[in-house]
């Protein structure tokens, strides 16, 4: 199924959606990658606020290259996710709803996905500059210090990504290795 | 005796380095086509759409194919009736290490040590250099930029003789299975056999210098490569790890002589951003 969503996501709309569903998201989302996920859990377990609101929002794994002059982003598609692991549980709890990578999770980020009604999105490594198009805007919002691996917001259009695990528990990577493995 | 200065091999690195990273090399888009043909997942075949639309566009808008620019890895044949005048050899590489990453605009993934800071460099640099002495009188350098992402899916392992070519097939589609869709399938798989504890992973990397269309010259390693392609493919895995029967484009074995004690086996995985241009000075 083709399903477009926009930013921030509405725990209805996940609700609908099955692995395997071909996604387009349209609205904001916020990068991160192992270093500023680290500094992000830091900052929960101080109990202080992190540097945007994550109610209802999107974080992707991504570290892009430098913008090319005259465009908003240089090549920007998704980083391994399993290095994420140890934190994403954390930022669900406080609201996110959504991460986006690529690669396989874990069962605690997994059972996190089902507890928060999350889910985890898949998009396409190594393809880009493909993904580089959808986003029209970004902007560093925190952890400048970290080069690419600073905290971004980007203004997304039609964001292409897979439904990798959705709020019941089911993954892709387990269902979709099973059908086609001889 | 030829004198080359190392100061003109700054340029060359540097389009090396830009070239690599924006155009994907042509065997590797037969190759995907050739295997989106016989892919049976639609998921599967949508992703192998996207990645040859994604060579295209890089192509097109000159940007670097993935955001991962990898590390700058540098093999360089010197021909041994070379003489190099102007400065240092490994500082001029890194000299257009990081000219190429910042004028191609391509990211910066390297870190200053690999624990206790991990602050950035800035620059890309410092390259990793290979040396080979060769005859003659030129120079060959081949960059290869590598991701992390497939990089990180390697390994070495020290078997025994005992474990015959069965035990060294399944160990390489062991690792496979269990790298799933982190090394951003479909994946070049380069193996090296023998040597000792280093050689066997440095021949794993070199072994992905060869071009998809090529088959391996000596005919009893081609049979094995095919035989761990075969299986590598039956595991389901599937482009990006979705599932589907294209997991592995190639498989590439490299072996040299070892101890009599020793069998060591390297795996090297590479994502199917493989990218490497070379030139000869
Ligand atoms: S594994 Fe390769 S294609 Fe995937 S993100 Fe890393 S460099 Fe890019």
């Amino acid at each position: 199924m083709e399903v477009h969503l926009t930013t921030p996501l509405k725990t209805a709309d996940l609700e609908k959606l099955k692995i395997g569903d071909q996604v387009y998201i349209t609205g904001t989302v916020y990068t991160g990658r192992d270093a500023a996920h680290k500094r992000l859990v830091e900052l929960l377990e101080k109990g202080e606020k992190l540097p945007f609101d994550a109610k209802g929002q999107i974080i992707y794994y991504v570290g892009p290259a430098p913008a090319p002059p005259g465009k908003p982003i240089g090549s920007a598609g998704p980083t391994t996710s399993y290095r994420m692991d140890p934190y994403a549980p954390a930022l669900l709890d406080v609201g996110m709803k959504a991460m986006i990578g690529k690669g396989p999770r874990d069962q605690t980020v997994i059972d996190s996905m089902i507890k928060n009604k999350a889910v985890y999105l898949a998009a396409v490594g190594g393809a880009a500059v493909v993904v580089a198009k959808s986003i029209k805007e970004s902007k560093v919002i925190a952890y400048e210090d970290l080069g690419p691996e600073a905290i971004r917001e980007m203004k997304v259009e039609n964001f292409p990504c897979v439904v990798a695990n959705d709020v019941y528990g089911n993954d892709i990577y387990k269902a979709g290795v099973e059908e086609y493995k001889r | 005796m030829r004198e080359i200065n190392v100061k003109d091999m700054i340029p060359i690195v540097k389009k090396l380095c830009i070239d690599a990273n924006y155009y994907i090399g042509e065997d590797v888009i037969s190759k995907i086509k050739e295997f989106k043909e016989k892919e049976e997942s639609p998921t599967a075949k949508n992703v192998l759409d996207i990645l040859l639309e994604n060579y295209e566009l890089a192509d097109k808008e000159q940007m670097p194919i993935c955001q991962d620019t990898g590390v700058a890895v540098c093999f360089v044949e010197l021909g041994q009736d070379v003489h190099m005048v102007g400065g240092d050899f490994t500082e001029a590489v890194n000299e257009g290490v990081r000219q190429g990453y910042k004028d191609g605009y391509l990211r910066k993934s390297m870190v200053s040590d690999p624990i206790i800071d991990r602050i950035n460099t800035k620059d890309n640099t410092p390259a990793i250099i290979y040396t080979d002495i060769v005859p003659g009188d030129k120079i060959k350098i081949t960059i290869a930029p590598k991701g992390g992402g497939s990089e990180n899916m390697s390994e070495v392992k020290m078997m025994k003789a005992a474990d015959g070519i069965e035990g060294v097939i399944e160990f390489v589609v062991d690792r496979i299975s269990r790298s799933g869709g982190n090394p951003c399938p479909p994946i070049i798989v380069g193996v090296g056999l023998g040597g000792n504890f280093e050689q066997s992973a440095l021949l794993a990397k070199k072994s992905l210098l060869r071009s998809l269309t090529e088959k391996n010259p000596d005919p009893k390693w081609a049979k094995v490569e095919e035989e761990i392609l075969a299986k590598i493919n039956n595991l389901g895995i599937g482009p990006q790890g979705l599932g589907g029967r294209t997991t592995a484009l190639g498989v590439f074995i490299l072996s040299k002589p070892c101890h009599i004690a020793s069998m060591p086996v390297a795996v090297n995985v590479q994502c199917h951003a493989a990218r490497h241009k070379s030139v000869v000075i």
